[in-house]
């Protein structure tokens, strides 16, 4: 293999521990422009080890885009300066030789830092465990047609499921807001038959865990759309400021 | 009623009381806009005009009151907004993108609603304390003439288009973002939303503008 390589500076956010204070390392590099954003972090990473050198950390799993474990901010933005991919989809190509790249953390309150790039995205789990599932008992396969969904909601509450929970949303916000992510998993219930029965439970069980730990609120920048590697769609805010609108109206919940 | 004021306290609530507000001032400004553009016929009209709202104080009062109410919950929750927006990223990022992902005037509306809110304290110094207690606009009805003594003032004049102008970035971002809050974003009708807005905002400013540069440098049409 005879190809020729990018030389880039890296400047990489390393930090020990939660509470002890960070800076940016600068890793100077050549790399194929085949090599995707975390095969570059894996050789730089082989090179610290190489030398009895504490590796960077940083969390990835299926490198195919699906899994919404990996999320680094590339030059300011979450999963770099491509449209609708995931950190692992990012190649080096999409960079020139002698550029300056800065790797940073997610950055929201929510989201905790553990250590160097890794952050604990948990309180996302937190905001599902409140209302994102279905508790009634839906039984086994039912017939086909029995339960009739139009093709285009069908699409639409599968555009809604598509989010991966990886936190670019939040990432990007300049509120650290997590609308975008709670009104896809609103959405991807309220659209469809069998979301109905905890319709107005949902919205507001959800909104308010999402309150409750420190998410900020929306200011409709749209960043967030922009960001998104499976490019859902700030409508679902919308959707989700109906539900919520309408869950306050009737819904029998006086103390939530 | 604990319910609702947690409602209007969460996260949407706050958004939705921003939306319901703004659309308010959307509508005051194109009331407000009609009776300025009057100048423009003359001293008879505008003194005529003012004189019948004059006429109608106790209900202008009340009106005045409501619209102050609007005002200041629009202030109040736009700057909890913020600071609790602030609040929800502890430690910004070093390299910040977010010219890349969106549009400076969403992301500077507590910027250019300030400049706007200074602006309005000095407008009502200037202009609505004059017209209601200054005894010779107030008591002989010249009120065109109050209006063209605070715009021969060109520092005055220049910091009203500044602001006007400000106020057109306000209302760009504001006027299409109450709609999506309300959860009005429909394939139908959002884009159409979203051009109206972006109409609204340039005229407003510019009508806006339009009368201290008619005065200033115009002498208003003498």
């Amino acid at each position: 293999m005879n190809e020729k390589k990018i030389n880039l500076t890296l400047k990489i956010w390393r930090q020990v521990s939660p509470k002890s204070p960070g800076n940016f390392s600068e890793y100077k590099i050549a790399v194929s422009p085949d090599s995707s954003f975390l095969e570059m972090l894996d050789e730089i990473n082989n090179d610290l080890e190489s030398r009895s050198l504490e590796p960077i950390a940083f969390e990835s799993d299926c490198r195919e885009g699906i899994c919404g474990t990996c999320g680094l901010v590339i030059n300011g933005e979450p999963h770099g300066p491509l449209r609708k991919i995931a950190t692992c989809q990012l190649h080096m190509r999409n960079f020139k030789d002698g550029d300056t790249i800065y790797v940073e953390p997610f950055r929201a309150k929510a989201f905790p830092l553990v250590k160097d790039l890794i952050v604990d995205r948990s309180a996302m789990d937190r905001i599902m465990e409140a209302g994102g599932f279905i508790s009634v008992n839906t039984g086994s396969i039912p017939d086909a047609n029995a339960i009739q969904v139009p093709k285009d909601i069908a699409s639409e509450a599968m555009d809604a499921a598509s989010c991966i929970g990886c936190g670019a949303c939040v990432a990007s916000c300049k509120n650290a807001s997590a609308m975008l992510f709670v009104s896809a998993k609103v959405s991807q219930f309220a659209l469809l038959p069998q979301g109905q029965t905890e319709r107005y439970n949902r919205v507001e069980a959800m909104v308010k865990k999402m309150d409750e730990l420190g998410f900020g609120a929306c200011s409709n920048t749209y960043a967030c759309e922009a960001e998104c590697p499976k490019g859902i769609s700030v409508k679902n805010i919308a959707r989700m400021n109906r539900e919520y609108f309408m869950a306050k109206v009737k819904s029998d919940n006086v103390e939530v | 009623m604990g319910w609702l004021s947690r409602a209007l306290n969460s996260s949407i609530g706050k958004k939705f009381v921003m939306a319901l507000t703004g659309i308010c001032l959307i509508l005051f400004l194109v009331i407000h806009l009609i009776n300025n553009l009057t100048l423009f016929a003359g001293p008879e009209l505008f003194n005529s005009v003012v004189k019948g709202l004059d006429g109608i104080k106790p209900l202008i009062r009340v009106i005045e009151v409501i619209l102050a109410l609007i005002f200041i919950f629009h202030i109040y929750e736009g700057v909890r907004l913020w600071w609790e927006n602030k609040k929800a990223r502890p430690v910004n990022y070093t390299v910040n993108g977010s010219s890349k992902n969106s549009d400076i005037f969403s992301r500077t509306m507590i910027w250019t609603g300030s400049i706007v809110f200074i602006f309005l304290v000095i407008h009502l110094r200037t202009l609505w304390v004059t017209f209601n207690f200054d005894p010779t606009v107030h008591e002989g009805h010249r009120y065109y003439d109050a209006v063209v003594s605070a715009f021969q003032s060109p520092v005055y004049s220049l910091f009203y288009v500044v602001a006007v102008v400000i106020l057109g970035f306000h209302l760009n971002h504001g006027f299409q973002s109450a709609f999506q809050t309300f959860g009005w974003n429909h394939k139908k009708y959002f884009p159409f939303i979203q051009k109206l807005g972006m109409i609204y905002s340039t005229l407003t400013a510019l009508a806006f503008a339009s009368i201290p540069i008619y005065f200033l440098f115009f002498f208003g049409g003498k």
